[in-house]
C-alpha cells in the first residue's frame, strides 16, 4: 500500500466513527478495527521490502521553497513502530468496546483515537523532519483530547492540560532543534540529514540543535525531570492509558531519539545529557513506583522507568545498547500494554484500583490473574519471559559504559532500579492477585467477557512465545537495528538467548530479582520510611510554575492590555510617535522634489467643515446623538474629498458604510444614555488631549512630508496598473487587486467579516436568554414616543426605491471589474435597501418575507468565493488564479466573463449576509422591548378598511 | 475662449460658490443647533448640497463617473435622515 494512503487512512477514518455513533457501539467499534486494520494489512504489504533491508520512499512537493516537502519513508525503524502503532492499536480498539461504558460518547472516543494514530504513524513515516514536526505537534493535541476525554472528571482535565503543556513545550524547542539542524545540513529530509554525521558534529551549532531536539524527545518520553506528566495523564480512561503510555506516544521520544541515532550519537554531550537522564528516570521511576497504592499510578512510574532504561541505552551509544533497545522497546510495549489493560480490568471487576483495598484476587478472576501474573513477572526480569532478555542485555551493557569516570556507576544504577522495578512487579502480582481472599471489595471481582482478556491474552502470548524462542524476532530486531544505526554502526553479532553462560549480567540480574523478593518482604516498613520521608511533589511544583508563570504574564500584559479601548490607542500612539520621532531626528530630510499644489475655494470650505466638524465633535461629544450626526459630516465630506481626488470607488465604499454606521448606532444608542458620562478626571483628560494632538501633528507631518517627495522605491501600484488588465482581465485596478492580486487575503477577511456578524448574533441570542431578557420585557421608553409607527409614506417611497436600489446594486457589482464598483459596495447597497424596508415596513413584515436566513447568505458567500478558488486546482493551477474569457450572447455586445466575477459573488453575498446580520441581531433586542410587533406595513392602509375588526384594532393600535 | 464656455466657466463657478456658502452655513445651524431636528435637517440639507458638488465637480471636470456617485448619495442620502429622525420620534428604528 502507499505510504500516503498508510498515513490518510486513519486521518479519514477519523471521520466514520462520528458518523456511526448512532449505529450503536459495536458498529462504532467495528468500523474503526476495520480502519486500523486496513492500515494494518497495508503496511504488511511492504514486508517483503522491509526485509529485503530496502526503503521504501513516496515523495510529494509541498513547500519546496521552505524546504517542507511531503516525503515519506518506511524502513526497518520506522516499519517497526508502525508495527507497534497499528498492532497493539487494533488490540486496545477491541478492548476499549468492552471498557467504554454506556455513557461514554464511543464515536468521539475512537475519533480521538485514530487521530492520534494517524499522527503516530506519521512521525514513524515521515522523511522530512518538518513534516514529522507537524505530525508531532498532532500527537500533543490528539492525546490531549484523549486524556481528557472523560471531561467531567477534573483530574481528566488538568493531567491533559499538562501534558500538553509539557509536551508542546518540548515540542516548540524540538522544532527550534530541528531548524537548526536543517541549517546545518542544508536539508530539511531525513535520508539527507543521516548521510551527514560528521558534518553535524563538527558544527559549531551542534550542541544547541542536541539540547533542543532532545528536550522534545524527554518531554515526550516523560524522561527526568519532565517525567511528571505521565502519571498524571493517568486520568485518561485505561485504553488510553495503555495505548498512549505503553506502546506509542511516550516511544515517540524514543522513536526520535534512535531516528536521530546515527548523526547525533556518538559524542561525549549526547552520552553524558542522555545517559544520565536515562539512568536518573530508570532509578526514580521504579523506586516511586513500588510506593505507589494506585494500579495505574504504579504502572504509569514503572513506565516511566522503563523509558529511562531504553533512553539509557540509547545513550550509551553503542551498537549493542541500540540493539538492546530496540529489542527491550518491543518487549516492554507487550508487557506493560498487557498489564494496563489488566489494571482496567480489576478496576473494572472489583471498582477500584488502590492495591491496598485489592488482595486475594487470584481465585475470583483466574484469567487475569494468570495474564497479569505472566506481564508482570516478565517486566521483573523472569527468565522463559521477554522481559528478561532485554533486562539481561541491558544489563550486560551496564557493565560496559562509564559514567562520570566511575565504572561501578552504571551497573550499580541499574542493578539498584532493576531491583525495584523487580520488587513492584512482585508487588503487583502478591497485593493485588494473591493473598487471602477478602470480603469488603467495593463489587464482586469476577473475570470479563472474552473482549476485554482476549487483547491482554494475545500479547502475554507474544510475551511468552519472545521469552521462549527469542530466535524467532532476533533476524527481525537485528533488521531494525541495522536501519537505526545506518551507517554510523555495524549490527552485533551477538545473539539474543535465554542461556549465556555464568556472565556478569546473570548475577546481576539474580541479585535484581532476589532483591526485589527481599525488599517486597520489607514492603511495610519500607512504606512507612517512604511516607516520612520529604520528598518535592512534582505537580505542586508544575502548578507553581504555572502559576508564576501567569502573574508575570499578567503583570506584562495588564497594564497593555487592560480591555479599555482607550489605552490600547495611546499606548499605539505614543509608540508610534515616539518611533517617528526617533526616525525625524536621527534620519536625514530630503529637498523636496514636488510643488504645492493651489488650493480652490471649493476644498478650502470643505476643509473648513471638517474642521468645524472635528472641532464640534470635541466640544460636543458627550450628546450621542449629536456625535453621531457629526460623524455623519465627517463621512459626508470624507467621500466627498475622495471625489475630489479622483477615488470614485472609495467615495462609495465610504459613503454607504457610513450609511450602515449610522443605523448601527442608532439601534445600539437606544439602549444607552443620551449623554456620555464624565468618566475621567481632568488631568486624565489633559494627558490623553496631549497624545491626541501630538498623534495629529505627527501625521500631519508625516503626510506633508511624502505629499512633497517621490516615494523612496518604486511603489507596488505600478505593478497593479500594469498587469491589471493582462494578468486580471479587469480595468478597474481597485477591484482586480481585491478579488485577484490579493484574493486570498479577500478571502480571509470575509470570512472575518462572517465570524463577526456570527459572533454578534451569538452574543444577543446569549444576552436575550440572561438577566437582560427580563430587563428588556419590562423595559419603558425613556422619552414619550410619537404615534405613527410606521408612516404611509414611507412605506410606498421605500417600496418603490426597493427595485431601483437593487437594480443599481446589480450594475455595480456587474460592472466592478471594470470600472468603480465590485461585490463589497453592491452588498452595502443591497443591504441599505433591504434596512430601509426594515425600518419604513416593520421588523415583522420584512422577516415573514425573507426566504434564506443571513446565516446562511454568509455561508453562501464564503463558499462561493472559496470554491472559486479551489475551482483553479482542476486546471493545475494555485488557489484563486483566476481566468477570464470573452463571450457573446446575440443581440448584446460582447462581454467579459471573469472567474473573478463568481469570487465578487462570494464577497457580496457575504457582506449582504454579515452586515444584515449584525443589523437584525441588534434589533433582535428592542423586539423583546418594544410591546408590538405589528405584521402590517403600515398603520392605516385603505386596503384593509374593508375587514371591519382588522382595521379598527391596527387603527387602535397604532394610537397606542 | 469662446462666449459659450466662458459663460459656462462664470456658472460654474457661481454654482460652486453658492452650495459651498451652502454648506458652510449649514455647518453652522448644525453647530448651533437648538433642537435636534434643526441638526438632522441640517445634515439632510447638507447630502444635498454635497450631491449638487459632486454633479458640479463632473461638469467641471468632464467625467461621468462622477454621476454614479452622485446617483448613489441621492438614492441612499435620505436613509440615515430617516433613521435619525426615527430615532428620535420612536426611539427604536426598526420596529
Amino acid at each position: 500500500m502507499s505510504l500516503f494512503i498508510l498515513v490518510a487512512l486513519p486521518f479519514l477514518g477519523a471521520l466514520l466513527p462520528g458518523l456511526m455513533n448512532s449505529a450503536g457501539r459495536s458498529a462504532t467499534a467495528g468500523v474503526t478495527f476495520t480502519v486500523s486494520l486496513t492500515a494494518f494489512v497495508g503496511l504488511l504489504t511492504n514486508l517483503p521490502t522491509i526485509l529485503e533491508g530496502e526503503v521504501v520512499m513516496a515523495r510529494v512537493d509541498w513547500m519546496p521553497l521552505m524546504g517542507l516537502n511531503f516525503t515519506l519513508m518506511l524502513d526497518g525503524l520506522g516499519f517497526f513502530f508502525a508495527l507497534l502503532i497499528l498492532g497493539i492499536g487494533l488490540l486496545i480498539i477491541a478492548y476499549a468496546r468492552h471498557y467504554l461504558g454506556r455513557d461514554d460518547n464511543m464515536g468521539q472516543f475512537f475519533t480521538y483515537l485514530l487521530l492520534f494514530q494517524g499522527a503516530m504513524v506519521g512521525i514513524v513515516l515521515s522523511d522530512n523532519i518538518l513534516l514529522l514536526i507537524i505530525f508531532w505537534e498532532l500527537t500533543s493535541l490528539s492525546s490531549f483530547l484523549l486524556i481528557g476525554y472523560w471531561k467531567h472528571l477534573p483530574e481528566g482535565r488538568q493531567g491533559a492540560r499538562m501534558a500538553l503543556a509539557v509536551t508542546a513545550m518540548g515540542g516548540l524547542a524540538m522544532i527550534a532543534g530541528m531548524l537548526i539542524l536543517g541549517q546545518i545540513v542544508g536539508s530539511y529530509d531525513l535520508s539527507e540529514i543521516l548521510q551527514h554525521r560528521d558534518l553535524i558534529q563538527a558544527d559549531p551549532l551542534y550542541v544547541p540543535a542536541l539540547v533542543l531536539i532532545l528536550l522534545g524527545c524527554f518531554t515526550k518520553s516523560a524522561q527526568f525531570p519532565f517525567h511528571f506528566w505521565l502519571p498524571h495523564a493517568m486520568a485518561a480512561p485505561t485504553p488510553v492509558s495503555a495505548y498512549l503510555h505503553s506502546a506509542t506516544m511516550v516511544k515517540a521520544g524514543i522513536f526520535l531519539m534512535a531516528r536521530m541515532w546515527p548523526v547525533l550519537s556518538g559524542t561525549p554531550e549526547w552520552f553524558v545529557i542522555v545517559t544520565s537522564a536515562g539512568l536518573t528516570t530508570m532509578v526514580l521511576g521504579a523506586v516511586i513506583a513500588l510506593f505507589k497504592h494506585d494500579l495505574k499510578a504504579l504502572l504509569a512510574f514503572s513506565t516511566v522507568s522503563h523509558l529511562g532504561l531504553i533512553t539509557m541505552l540509547l545513550g550509551t551509544g553503542t551498537a549493542f545498547g541500540a540493539m538492546a533497545a530496540v529489542f527491550h522497546i518491543l518487549n516492554h510495549a507487550t508487557f506493560k500494554a498487557a498489564l494496563f489493560m489488566s489494571a482496567g480490568i480489576v478496576d473494572h471487576a472489583a471498582h477500584t484500583r488502590d492495591i491496598r483495598r485489592l488482595g486475594g484476587l487470584s481465585r475470583l478472576m483466574p484469567v487475569t490473574f494468570l495474564i497479569a501474573t505472566l506481564a508482570a513477572l516478565s517486566m521483573a526480569g523472569i527468565p522463559l519471559l521477554n522481559g528478561f532478555l532485554s533486562k539481561e542485555m541491558m544489563l550486560e551493557e551496564s557493565g560496559r559504559t562509564v559514567l562520570f569516570g566511575t565504572p561501578w556507576l552504571v551497573p550499580a544504577l541499574a542493578t539498584f532500579g532493576s531491583l525495584f522495578s523487580a520488587a513492584y512487579s512482585f508487588r503487583l502480582i502478591g497485593h493485588v492477585f494473591l493473598g487471602p481472599k477478602r470480603d469488603d471489595y467495593p463489587a464482586t471481582p469476577h473475570d470479563p467477557g472474552a473482549g476485554l482478556w482476549l487483547p491482554p491474552a494475545i500479547l502475554v502470548a507474544l510475551v511468552v512465545l519472545i521469552g521462549v524462542a527469542p530466535f524467532v524476532v532476533e533476524p527481525f530486531v537485528k533488521l531494525v537495528t541495522a536501519s537505526l544505526l545506518g551507517a554510523a554502526g555495524v549490527v552485533p553479532e551477538a545473539h539474543i538467548k535465554i542461556w549465556h553462560g555464568l556472565v556478569p549480567a546473570l548475577f546481576l540480574s539474580l541479585i535484581a530479582v532476589f532483591g526485589g523478593l527481599i525488599l517486597l518482604s520489607v514492603f511495610k516498613p519500607a512504606l512507612r520510611l517512604w511516607d516520612s520521608t520529604p520528598r518535592p511533589e512534582a505537580k505542586a511544583i508544575y502548578d507553581a510554575i504555572v502559576a508564576a508563570a501567569e502573574g508575570l504574564a499578567r503583570a506584562i500584559i495588564l497594564p497593555l492590555h487592560n480591555g479599555a479601548f482607550t489605552r490600547y490607542a495611546a499606548i499605539g500612539a505614543v509608540t508610534i510617535f515616539a518611533a517617528g520621532y526617533h526616525a525625524w531626528i536621527t534620519g536625514t530630510l530630503d529637498a523636496p522634489t514636488r510643488t504645492m499644489q493651489p488650493a480652490g475655494a471649493v476644498p478650502i470650505a470643505g476643509w473648513l467643515m471638517l474642521l468645524g466638524a472635528t472641532a464640534g465633535m470635541v466640544l460636543l461629544h458627550r450628546n450621542r446623538l449629536l456625535s453621531l450626526i457629526l460623524i455623519g459630516i465627517v463621512g459626508l465630506m470624507v467621500s466627498i474629498g475622495f471625489v475630489f481626488f479622483s477615488a470614485p470607488d472609495l467615495a462609495m465604499t465610504q459613503f454607504t458604510v457610513e450609511v450602515v454606521t449610522i443605523i448601527l448606532m442608532l439601534l445600539a444608542l437606544n439602549f444607552l444614555p443620551n449623554r456620555t458620562p464624565v468618566e475621567s478626571s481632568v488631568l486624565r483628560r489633559v494627558r490623553d488631549a496631549g497624545i491626541a494632538v501630538a498623534g495629529g501633528v505627527a501625521t500631519f507631518g508625516l503626510s506633508y512630508h511624502f505629499m512633497l517627495r517621490d516615494a523612496v522605491s518604486t511603489p507596488i501600484s505600478e505593478f497593479h496598473l500594469a498587469n491589471s488588465y493582462k494578468g486580471g482581465g479587469g480595468t478597474n485596478v481597485v477591484n482586480v487587486i481585491l478579488v485577484d492580486f490579493r484574493g486570498f487575503d479577500t478571502y480571509g477577511e470575509i470570512i472575518v467579516l462572517g465570524i463577526a456578524a456570527l459572533l454578534i448574533y451569538a452574543l444577543t441570542e446569549t444576552l436575550l436568554r440572561g438577566p437582560v431578557r427580563a430587563r428588556l420585557l419590562n423595559r419603558k421608553p425613556d422619552q414619550p414616543r410619537a404615534g405613527d409607527t410606521h408612516p404611509m409614506m414611507m412605506v410606498v417611497l421605500t417600496r418603490v426605491l426597493l427595485p431601483i436600489v437593487l437594480m443599481v446594486g446589480f450594475y455595480i457589482f456587474l460592472r466592478g471589474h471594470n470600472d468603480p464598483g465590485g461585490g463589497f459596495i453592491a452588498g452595502l447597497i443591497v443591504s441599505i435597501a433591504v434596512v430601509m424596508q426594515y425600518m419604513a415596513s416593520g421588523f415583522g413584515w420584512t422577516s415573514a418575507r425573507l426566504r434564506y436566513p443571513y446565516h446562511g447568505v454568509i455561508g453562501a458567500g464564503v463558499l462561493t468565493a472559496g470554491l472559486t478558488g479551489i475551482g483553479s486546482w482542476f486546471v493545475g493551477k494555485p488557489f484563486l488564479t483566476s481566468d477570464f474569457t470573452y463571450v457573446r450572447i446575440p443581440p448584446f455586445k460582447e462581454f467579459e466573463l471573469a472567474t473573478a466575477m463568481l469570487f465578487d459573488l462570494g464577497v457580496f453575498l457575504a457582506v449582504v449576509g454579515a452586515v444584515m446580520l449584525s443589523l437584525e441581531s441588534f434589533s433582535r433586542l428592542a423586539r423583546l422591548a418594544s410591546e408590538v410587533d405589528d405584521d402590517h406595513p403600515m398603520d392605516i392602509d385603505p386596503s384593509r378598511e374593508e375587514d371591519d375588526a382588522d382595521g379598527l384594532t391596527s387603527t387602535a393600535r397604532a394610537g397606542v | 475662449m469662446t462666449a459659450a464656455t466662458e459663460l459656462m466657466d462664470i456658472a460654474l463657478k457661481i454654482a460652486f460658490a453658492t452650495l459651498a456658502l451652502g454648506q458652510l452655513l449649514s455647518m453652522v445651524r448644525l453647530l448651533i443647533g437648538p433642537s435636534p431636528g434643526d441638526r438632522i435637517l441640517a445634515l439632510d440639507t447638507m447630502v444635498v448640497n454635497a450631491l449638487g458638488l459632486v454633479i458640479l465637480l463632473g461638469v467641471y471636470q468632464g467625467v461621468q463617473i462622477y454621476f454614479e456617485v452622485s446617483l448613489l448619495i441621492a438614492m441612499l442620502g435620505f436613509v440615515s435622515t430617516v433613521a435619525l429622525a426615527r430615532f428620535l420620534l420612536r426611539g427604536d428604528i426598526i420596529e
